[in-house]
C-alpha cells in the first residue's frame, strides 16, 4: 500500500466553479470582472511550479484534469490513496461573503468532478481562515462527507494558528473528527517575514521553513492543543530536518517561561510527536545521509514523517538514500495509514 | 572624539587570555542623559519613545533580567560598573568582553536617531571603556538610515576598542534589503564585523512571517525564526557579492538551526537560482565563509550526544563565539553552559581564539 499525503488539483478558472456557485455570485463575477482566488503561492513560471510533463495534453494548467493527474499521480506511481490539497487561495480574499461562496464552490466541485469519479482520491476542505466563523461554517456543511479527511490551511495567515481567533476552526474540526493541514503558501497580505517583505520569490520559498517554525510554537503555546486534546494537524511541504533544532530550543524555553503558559502538561517536544506529522517533500537533506538518520534519531519518533510526491510541484520526491526498510514502510504507508486511519 | 580614544588599547597577550564573553548588556542610564544634545532631549520629553509594536510582551523577569543583578546600590542590572565587575568579570574571571548596549535605537526621526546613537557611542567610551580595560564594544547606529549610519561607523571605528556594529533583529526590512548597504560598506571599510542581537529595533512589522504571536515565549522562541529570515535576505539579495569581506555575527539567536537551513537553502538555489543570477556560490559557501555565532542561548537537546551530531553537522568550530548574555534570565554560566564536555581544542577556540581572531582586541 502506498499514500501520498499532498497531491494537488487546480481550478481551472472561475468558470470552473460556476455550477457550484449561487447566481449571485455569478452575476458578481460576470460584472465586475472579479476573477475568483487568482493569487499563487507558486509563480506560474518558476521552475518549482510544475513538473514540465504534467500539463493536460487537451491544454489547461497542471493538475487541472483528472485524467491526467489520474495517470501521472496515482497509476504510475502505483499510488493507492492520495490526498488532494487544492491550493485556490481564498485565504487572499477580503470579502467574507466572497471567500466563503468560493470556498464552499471548490469544495463542491472537488466532491463531483474528483472524488465522485476517483476512489483512490480523499481531499482536504478548503476554507477562509481569515474569517474563522465562517471557516467553520463550510467544514460543518461538508465535513461529514468521508471523502473529506482535513482541513486545509495555508501557512502564512493574518495572525498565527495559535492564536485564540482560529478556536471555531478547530472546535468545526474536531466535531467532524477531521485533521488540521497546514501547507506552503498563502497570501494574508502580510509581510513574509518578520522584518518586511524580501525582494525575491527565492526568499519567500526558502524562508516558508521558518514561518512553519512560527506556527509550531503558536500553536503549541496557545494551548490549541489543549482545549482540542483530540486534534492531529499535518505540515504540509514544511520541511522537517529543523525538526530537532526547533523542539531543543523550545523545550529548554519552556523550561524557563512555562509559567506564562501554564497548560501545557508536558514539554513541546512530546505534543510535537503525538499531535504533529509532516510530508516528506521536499526533504531538505544533509550531503550525508548517515546525518538524515541522525536527524531522524533527534527527533525521536519514526512516526512523524509520510509520503508525499507534491504532485505537479516540481520536486524530488524520491526517498532520501539510506533509509532502512523499516523506516521506509512507515514512510511510505503505515505512518499515513495510522494518522488517518486508512 | 577625545584623543584619549585613539590611543590604542592594550590587553594581554593570547596566550594569558582564558575567556572572552562575546555578549554582555550594560545599562547607560542615568549618565547617557549628559551626552543627549538638548534639542533631543527636549523632543524626547515631549513626545517619548512612540513604538510601531503595541504593548511589548511581559518578559518572564522585569527587563528579562536576572534576579540577582539588580546592584545593590540601586540603578538597574548592567548599570553599574563596580556591580558589573564583581559579577561578571571578576567572578567569572573574563578576560575580555563585549558591551552590547541595548538602549533602544527610535528609528523615526533620522536626525534624532544619528544624535541618540552619537551619544551612546560617546557615553560607553567615557563611562566604561575608559574605566575598565576588559572591556569593549559594540558601536550603536541609526541603522534604518544607511548614510547616516556609515557616518557614525566612519566616526567611531577610529576608536580601536569599538570592536563590532551592532543591529537589533526587528528591523524595517530584512537585512539584504539595499537600504543597508551603506552600512555594510562602512562596515568593510572599517574592518568591522556587523552584530545582529536578539529583538530590539521597531521594525514596524508584526514579529513571525504570519502576524503577531501572543506569548513573550514565542518572541524568545521565535527569534531563531527571525535570524533565519535575515540570512536568507543577505544571502539571496547578493549582499556577500557585493561585500565579499562582510563578517556577520548572530548574537542570541540560537545556532542548531543553522545547519538545517543551510541545506534547505542549496537545494532551494539548485531549484530556483536562475531569480538570482547575482548569487555565486550556494548559501552553505556564504554561510561558512561569512557567519559567526554566539553560543547563548544554546539549544539543549535532551540527550547530550545529540549535541555532539549538532557539531557535527554544523562543521564549523571556528565560527562558535562564548556569551553569557548577563545580566539576562537566560545567563549561560561559563562553567555548565554546554550540554556536553568539550574537547580542549574546541573549547578553547570558542572561548578565546575565535573571538581574537574575528574581533580587533
Amino acid at each position: 500500500m502506498k499514500i501520498d499525503t499532498d497531491i494537488h488539483n487546480t481550478v481551472p478558472n472561475a468558470k470552473a466553479l460556476y455550477p457550484y456557485l449561487s447566481d449571485y455570485w455569478i452575476d458578481q463575477l460576470q460584472i465586475t470582472g472579479f476573477a475568483g482566488a487568482t493569487d499563487k503561492y507558486y509563480p506560474v513560471g518558476a521552475s518549482v511550479t510544475a513538473r514540465s510533463d504534467t500539463h493536460p495534453k487537451g491544454g489547461g494548467s497542471a493538475g487541472s484534469n483528472l485524467e491526467t493527474l489520474r495517470e501521472q499521480a496515482l497509476d504510475i506511481p502505483n499510488t493507492d490513496i492520495g490526498i488532494l490539497n487544492c491550493l485556490y487561495a481564498v485565504d487572499g480574499i477580503h470579502n467574507p461573503d466572497a471567500a466563503l461562496a468560493l470556498s464552499q464552490a471548490v469544495n463542491d466541485w472537488q466532491l463531483n468532478e474528483w472524488l465522485n469519479k476517483e476512489p483512490r482520491l480523499r481531499a482536504s476542505i478548503v476554507v477562509p481562515p481569515q474569517y474563522p466563523e465562517l471557516a467553520a461554517e463550510e467544514i460543518r456543511r461538508i465535513g461529514n462527507r468521508p471523502e473529506f479527511v482535513q482541513v486545509l490551511l495555508p501557512v502564512r495567515a493574518p495572525l498565527p494558528y495559535g492564536n485564540r481567533n482560529y478556536h471555531p476552526i478547530y472546535k468545526a474540526a474536531s466535531e467532524c473528527d477531521l485533521k488540521i493541514a497546514i501547507h506552503f503558501g498563502g497570501v494574508p497580505g502580510t509581510p513574509a517575514t518578520p522584518t518586511g517583505w524580501p525582494t525575491f520569490y527565492i526568499e519567500e520559498y526558502a524562508g516558508m521553513a521558518s514561518v512553519f517554525q512560527s506556527q509550531i510554537l503558536s500553536i503549541i503555546s496557545g494551548g490549541i492543543l489543549n482545549h482540542f486534546p483530540d486534534l492531529k494537524i499535518i505540515f504540509l511541504e514544511s520541511g522537517w530536518t529543523w525538526l530537532p533544532s526547533l523542539m531543543w530550543r523550545f523545550d529548554k524555553d519552556w523550561k524557563g517561561i512555562r509559567r506564562e503558559i501554564p497548560w501545557l502538561t508536558q514539554s513541546p517536544s512530546e505534543y510535537i510527536r503525538k499531535h504533529m506529522r509532516f510530508s516528506l517533500t521536499p526533504t531538505d537533506a544533509p550531503p550525508k545521509s548517515d546525518a538524515l538518520l541522525e536527524i531522524i534519531e533527534q527527533i525521536g519518533s519514526e512516526d512523524l514523517i509520510l509520503y508525499s510526491s507534491d504532485y505537479p510541484h516540481n520536486h524530488d520526491s524520491t526517498l532520501p538514500s539510506g533509509l532502512p526498510n523499516a523506516l521506509i514502510q512507515k514512510i511510505m504507508n503505515e505512518n499515513a495509514q495510522k494518522f488517518y486511519g486508512f | 572624539m577625545s584623543a584619549t580614544l585613539t590611543e590604542s588599547t592594550t590587553r594581554p597577550s593570547a596566550k594569558d587570555i582564558k575567556l572572552i564573553d562575546c555578549d554582555i548588556h550594560n545599562g547607560l542610564r542615568p549618565a547617557l542623559n549628559k551626552f543627549i544634545p538638548d534639542q533631543c532631549r527636549a523632543y524626547h520629553e515631549r513626545f517619548g519613545r512612540r513604538g510601531f509594536a503595541g504593548t511589548s510582551y511581559p518578559k518572564s523577569q522585569p527587563g528579562a533580567h536576572r534576579v540577582d543583578a539588580w546592584p545593590p546600590g540601586g540603578g538597574s542590572p548592567g548599570s553599574n560598573l563596580p556591580f558589573l565587575r564583581e559579577q561578571l568579570l571578576d567572578a567569572w574571571d573574563i578576560d575580555l568582553g563585549i558591551l552590547n548596549t541595548l538602549t533602544p535605537i527610535r528609528n523615526q526621526l533620522p536626525e534624532y536617531d544619528a544624535a541618540f546613537a552619537r551619544a551612546i557611542n560617546d557615553c560607553q567610551a567615557a563611562e566604561w571603556l575608559d574605566p575598565e580595560p576588559r572591556l569593549r564594544a559594540s558601536l550603536i547606529v541609526a541603522f534604518e538610515n544607511g548614510a547616516l549610519a556609515a557616518e557614525e561607523i566612519d566616526r567611531v571605528a577610529q576608536d580601536p576598542r569599538f570592536v563590532q556594529i551592532l543591529l537589533p533583529t526587528f528591523t524595517s526590512a530584512p537585512l539584504g534589503n539595499r537600504k543597508y548597504w551603506p552600512l555594510y560598506e562602512a562596515a568593510e571599510r572599517n574592518n568591522l564585523p556587523v552584530g545582529i542581537h536578539f529583538g530590539g529595533g521597531n521594525g514596524g512589522h508584526p514579529i513571525t512571517g504570519t502576524g503577531w504571536p501572543s506569548y513573550y515565549i514565542e518572541y524568545h522562541g521565535g527569534m531563531a525564526q527571525a535570524f533565519q529570515h535575515h540570512i536568507i535576505s543577505l544571502i539571496f539579495e547578493g549582499v556577500f557579492d557585493h561585500y565579499p569581506n562582510l563578517k556577520i555575527v548572530l548574537i542570541e539567536g540560537g545556532m542548531a538551526w543553522l545547519p538545517a537551513l543551510s541545506w534547505r537553502l542549496d537545494r532551494t538555489y539548485e531549484q530556483l537560482k536562475d531569480e538570482v543570477p547575482h548569487v555565486q556560490h550556494p548559501p552553505s559557501h556564504y554561510i561558512h565563509n561569512h557567519v559567526w555565532v554566539t553560543t547563548q542561548p544554546m539549544e539543549e537537546p535532551e540527550k547530550p550526544e545529540h549535541f555532539d551530531q549538532f557539531l557535527e553537522h554544523f562543521d564549523q568550530p571556528d565560527k562558535l563565539l562564548f556569551a553569557t548574555d548577563y545580566p539576562h534570565w537566560d545567563f549561560d554560566a561559563p562553567d555548565r553552559a554546554f550540554p556536553i564536555k568539550l574537547s580542549p581544542e574546541l573549547e578553547r577556540k570558542v572561548k578565546v581564539e575565535n573571538a581574537l581572531n574575528l574581533y580587533r582586541f
